[in-house]
């Protein structure tokens, strides 16, 4: 029993991050209906950032632990946002209009582009966080010598994505921005007809989706202390696999399909194999679009004739 | 004469929407029949019911060929009905293979025949004489067509590079080159000039008259309709209000009604009674 | 003309010096934004600590470089075509030459390729632009046909550049330079990935992106079978092939129903499953350290060794040569040849016949094919067979030149190189896979320094590619089929 809910803790924790990078996929596609294979490592980078903001930090003597992840959470988001605002603007703003293919295979060198940039620039080995500004927690429970810990940094997982999920709701049901998106998403030319700038919509989208990846990313590092230019591209599918796993264009959806692919891959880890659990998250991506295309909130798509 | 075509209450619903309610109908062989009715009437959606695209709801689908097989199409996917039932479409919004040339279209139409004719490929890999006389064939039967179509001039450029009403008769004949029994054509003449639309009635009518199959129509187009068919079924919200030959059905005040709405005391704008009109006024004045 | 060129060049640039001076620094100042935290900082290793060091220098002069770009890129649109490609020419020239020399160290290579290829690009662009504007429609038209140009060349430069591929090996004889052979083998072994995706991708149109499972298939089935079962190179190669189709199949018949992007992504799970079995499935595969002693193939059953086992006779002795370890380089490199070759004969056969032809047309509309009464389900599967048939061939060759195959050797990377060949050659064109294999495989070998940014180059290309011609550079479709409405005496 503690061992599963030590197992549930950790799995919530990973899935919240899944669900905030699930988001930026789901939001792409949602209003472009295009799969931005490139969001992987826009989360990627964001971890990154965050890893040098708390290097400067430190070099410029700024250690008081709530100050410090402050200013990294602000320089990550603002320069990750950055990134994706110049990942819209060059790859795929000129693709708009040209079927499928080509702008998948665009995302697809931007995101192979990506990878290599950072590894020429900041190396292929590990980058460690040294030692990190948060640790600790409460014991939860203590049964049989088996004792269920809650991390300080999961509780800040779990906390901030709830906040953040609660923003991104009121945002996008409430805000003039958040109606241009939904009508771009019902019909982009109607949408450009009644007024609504369809191109800073769509940026703004980009730079939404890549905030919570600079979070995600951010999370991620001080979650794991670590962090490597690869770490994009599975981190990626998963949360891809979460945003099409709970219906791809719904928010909610997103945020469940992260939980739940979160605990899947941790309850695998724990009773069956820890070297299958990727297996396991790319055997559900395959089993939901075969069996569910639409996902669990997803709309179904009608064919048209 | 066979009753090529019976469509018995046939329903579909897409949700809470009722698309098509309780439609029954027949198509006779070797005769025009034109489904008619203001737009969102459930036109199309009786030819995607018809052409395996939807599954209807509730209905029975019969197409018996001149020759006695029977096939019910509500139980077949798409691709069967057109390869074993014999039922070729267009559609609404033309839908060629615009990379691809105006004779390779008409070729691939035929592909059933000429995957048997090459061993399933195995034949054709070895270049075996029998596959070669079947493409041989293949291709005669198309530039029979490209010739009644007026294109063979053009047999060898992209399809995409058709003008439009060129497309439109494209479309028409590479659906002809899968030899159908029953041709489903979407609005045809929609977006063509009068004298494309001449061109095309002398080619629904040669098709007709000389291949002796069915032909269902849905065109808005009355000048094309009130000329060519020889029975109509009128649609509307989804349901059938009228069904006879085209003088019945101009005579018919719930056609009437459907095209024009309630206040029956109101005369008919004169553009309208002038296509209602057209069936009875002789061709060519 | 020229001078009306000129003169309407004059005109745009009186009023537009400051309009393009400010974009010019909008892009800069936007580059500074995204440079500064990755480039401008560095994070280093230090005693199994991570420390961080600055790099303004070379984040400013590659900032720099991008605005001089920019307003380069902008002068061309205003008319100064000529003056901007005549100086970028001369730049990415003098950088090549001194570069090939080393005479002139480059402080940081990076930037010098930066720089080098910023230059080419606008020397490219100046040079298009410049003819353009002067020569008019008939260069417009050339333009346009510059895939048709080259896939017509191919027709006739056929003969000829299979004679200079059948003569590598001579060559690398006379000069005794093993490298060539070693690098012909590479590229054809890329040719032939290319040619066998380009069946899925660029005749039916379906985005495959796991294309290395079916190779990774190949190969461990080949390593398997010769030293399980003891059977030869040409035996297990159908074996191979037969076993890389069936996954295809496997794989295929439930996701083929999927739409284009969906598909994609599917087909990458299954690159990485299987890879992941391959890393973990120690039984058959041996794991992370893979299986070395794989067979090597022999001549007609005569083995390539310096010292053949008591009883049997090797190559070189059967031949009365000396040994020489490039016999066998030679002889795999024939073989890659004719795989190559037998791929490449298929392609073209198969394009001509149905099955080809409804490919491409499902490629083109699917619907309309389901109302002719094409099975999609099947064609796209008899296309995903195929081309995993090839990949599976590829791997077997892969297995049996290497000696040793691991897991590693078969992730996403290499499915994107595959596809990246595909893509940039023009998705169908066969000739284009070639010229896309011989640049991207040889070219980082010839420089070897490129070899670091290879990959950054690679996804670089891809979406210039796709922006400037989403078809593919040499994307160029003959008919399979043609009426010749001139010989039977129709209106042309």
């Amino acid at each position: 029993m503690a061992y599963f809910l030590q197992q549930l803790i950790n799995g919530l924790s990973l899935g919240a991050i899944f669900g905030l990078i699930a988001i930026g996929y789901t939001m792409v596609y949602g209003i472009i209906g295009m799969i931005n294979f490139a969001h992987g490592d826009i989360f990627m980078v964001g971890g990154f950032i965050a890893i040098i903001a708390f290097m400067v930090l430190g070099l410029l003597g700024i250690t008081w632990v709530p100050l410090a992840l402050l200013v990294m959470l602000a320089v990550a988001v603002a320069f990750t946002a950055l990134y994706g605002w110049a990942l819209e603007r060059v790859a795929y703003r000129p693709l708009r209009n040209s079927g499928r293919l080509a702008p998948l295979i665009s995302a697809i060198g931007m995101s192979i582009f990506l990878q290599n940039y950072v590894q020429l620039l900041q190396g292929a080995r590990n980058k460690a966080l040294g030692t990190p500004p948060i640790s600790g927690g409460i014991t939860l429970m203590d049964s049989a010598g088996f004792s269920v810990q809650l991390s300080y940094m999961q509780i800040i997982i779990i906390v901030s994505t709830v906040l953040l999920m609660a923003g991104f709701t009121y945002l996008i049901n409430t805000t003039t921005l958040g109606r241009n998106q939904r009508a771009c998403e019902q019909d982009m030319r109607m949408a450009r007809l009644l007024g609504v700038d369809v191109d800073r919509t769509i940026a703004l989208t980009f730079v939404m989706g890549a905030s919570l990846a600079a979070v995600a990313g951010m999370v991620w590092l001080l979650y794991y202390g670590i962090i490597d230019f690869y770490v994009g591209f599975l981190a990626g599918i998963k949360a891809f696999t979460a945003a099409v796993l709970g219906g791809i264009g719904s928010l909610p959806g997103a945020m469940l399909g992260g939980l739940l692919i979160g605990l899947i891959e941790v309850f695998w880890s724990a009773y069956f194999s820890a070297e299958y659990k990727d297996v396991a998250a790319f055997g559900i991506l395959v089993l939901v679009l075969v069996f569910r295309p639409t996902g669990l909130l997803g709309k179904p798509e009608v064919e048209k004739v | 004469m066979t009753r090529l075509l019976v469509v018995e209450h046939l329903t579909l619903r897409f949700g809470g929407l009722v698309a098509v309610d309780d439609v029954s109908f027949a198509a006779e062989d070797r005769q025009i029949t034109a489904i008619i009715g203001p737009n969102g009437a459930g036109k199309t959606t009786v030819f995607n019911c018809l052409t395996g695209f939807y599954k209807p709801t509730v209905g029975r689908l019969t197409l018996t060929h001149p020759e006695g097989h029977r096939f019910l199409l509500e139980q077949m996917e798409g691709h069967v009905i057109a390869k074993t039932a014999r039922v070729a479409r267009t559609f609404q919004n033309i839908r060629l293979f615009p990379g691809m040339s105006v004779l390779e279209n008409l070729v691939v139409a035929q592909h059933n025949k000429l995957m048997r004719a090459s061993g399933f490929t195995l034949a054709g890999l070895v270049g075996a004489p029998a596959y070669k006389k079947a493409e041989r064939a293949a291709v005669d039967l198309a530039s029979y067509w490209l010739d009644r179509a007026g294109i063979v001039g053009r047999a060898d450029d992209s399809a995409g590079n058709l003008p439009y009403g060129a497309q439109r008769r494209l479309e028409i004949i590479r659906a002809m080159c899968t030899e159908p029994k029953l041709l489903c054509l979407d609005e045809p003449a929609a977006g063509l000039n009068p004298r494309e639309t001449a061109e095309l009635n002398e080619l629904l009518m040669f098709i007709r008259d000389e291949h002796k199959i069915g032909v269902l129509l849905i065109e808005h187009d009355m000048s094309v309709v009130m000329k060519i068919s020889d029975h109509i079924v009128v649609l509307d919200y989804g349901r059938k209000i009228s069904d006879g030959s085209p003088a019945a059905v101009r005579a018919d005040p719930a056609v009437i009604r459907a095209y024009l709405g309630e206040e029956e005391d109101e005369a008919l704008p004169p553009e309208v009674s002038k296509d209602l009109g057209a069936a009875g006024v002789p061709a060519g004045s | 003309m020229q001078k009306a060129v000129a003169a309407e060049a004059g005109a745009r640039l009186e009023g537009g010096w400051a309009e393009m001076l400010r974009d010019a620094a909008s892009v800069a100042a936007v580059s500074i934004a995204l440079a500064i935290p990755l480039v401008g900082f560095h994070l280093i290793d230090h005693l199994s600590t991570t420390q961080v060091e600055f790099r303004f220098g070379q984040l400013f002069y590659a900032v720099a470089v991008i605005f001089l770009g920019r307003l380069g890129l902008l002068l061309i649109g205003a008319g100064w075509a000529r003056p901007i490609a005549s100086f970028t020419s001369a730049l990415s020239l003098a950088w090549l030459v001194n570069s090939a020399a080393s005479a002139v160290p480059v402080a940081y290579p990076a930037l010098g390729w930066f720089t080098f290829l910023l230059a080419a690009t606008l020397a490219v662009r100046g040079w298009h632009t410049f003819y353009r504007d002067t020569a008019g429609a008939a260069a417009k038209a050339r333009q346009a046909g510059l895939g048709a140009m080259v896939s017509r060349a191919a027709v006739h430069l056929t003969p000829f550049l299979v004679l200079v591929a059948v003569s590598v090996p001579f060559y690398a004889v006379m000069a005794d330079d093993k490298r060539a052979v070693d690098l012909g083998i590479l590229i054809f072994t890329y040719i032939m990935l290319g040619w066998g995706l380009n069946v899925v991708v660029g005749l039916a149109g379906l985005l495959d992106l796991g294309y290395v499972a079916f190779y990774a298939v190949g190969a461990y089935c080949y390593a398997i079978v010769s030293i399980e079962l003891g059977l030869s190179f040409w035996e297990s190669l159908p074996l191979a092939g037969a076993l890389a189709a069936t996954f295809g199949v496997l794989l295929g018949f439930p996701v083929l129903r999927l739409r284009g992007d969906y598909l994609a992504i599917v087909t990458l799970g299954f690159g990485e499953i299987i890879r992941i079995i391959l890393l973990n499935w120690n039984e058959l595969s041996n794991g992370p350290k893979g299986i070395g002693n794989i067979p090597r193939p022999g001549f007609f059953g005569i083995a390539f060794t310096a010292s053949p086992p008591e009883g049997s006779i090797a190559f070189h002795e059967y031949f009365g040569l000396d040994y020489s370890p490039m016999h066998r380089q030679i002889f795999l490199y024939y073989i890659i040849l004719v795989l190559a070759m037998v791929t490449n004969w298929f392609t073209l056969r198969i394009r001509k016949l149905p099955i080809g032809r409804a490919w491409e047309a499902l490629r083109e509309d699917e619907t309309a094919c389901r109302a002719l009464g094409i099975n999609p389900t099947n064609t796209k599967l008899t296309a995903f067979a195929i081309g995993a048939m090839f990949g599976g061939f590829a791997g077997a060759f892969f297995a049996t030149r290497q000696g040793f195959i691991s897991p590693e050797s078969f992730n996403f990377l290499e499915s994107a190189i595959i596809l990246a060949i595909v893509v940039l050659g023009g998705m169908g064109s066969q000739i284009g896979v070639v010229i896309a294999a011989i640049v991207l495989i040889g070219g980082p070998e010839w420089f070897r320094d490129l070899e670091l940014y290879r990959m950054l180059a690679f996804g670089a290309l891809m979406v210039a590619i796709m922006i400037w011609r989403p078809q593919g550079l040499l994307a160029h479709r003959d008919p399979t089929i043609r009426l010749g409405v001139a010989g039977r005496g129709g209106t042309p």
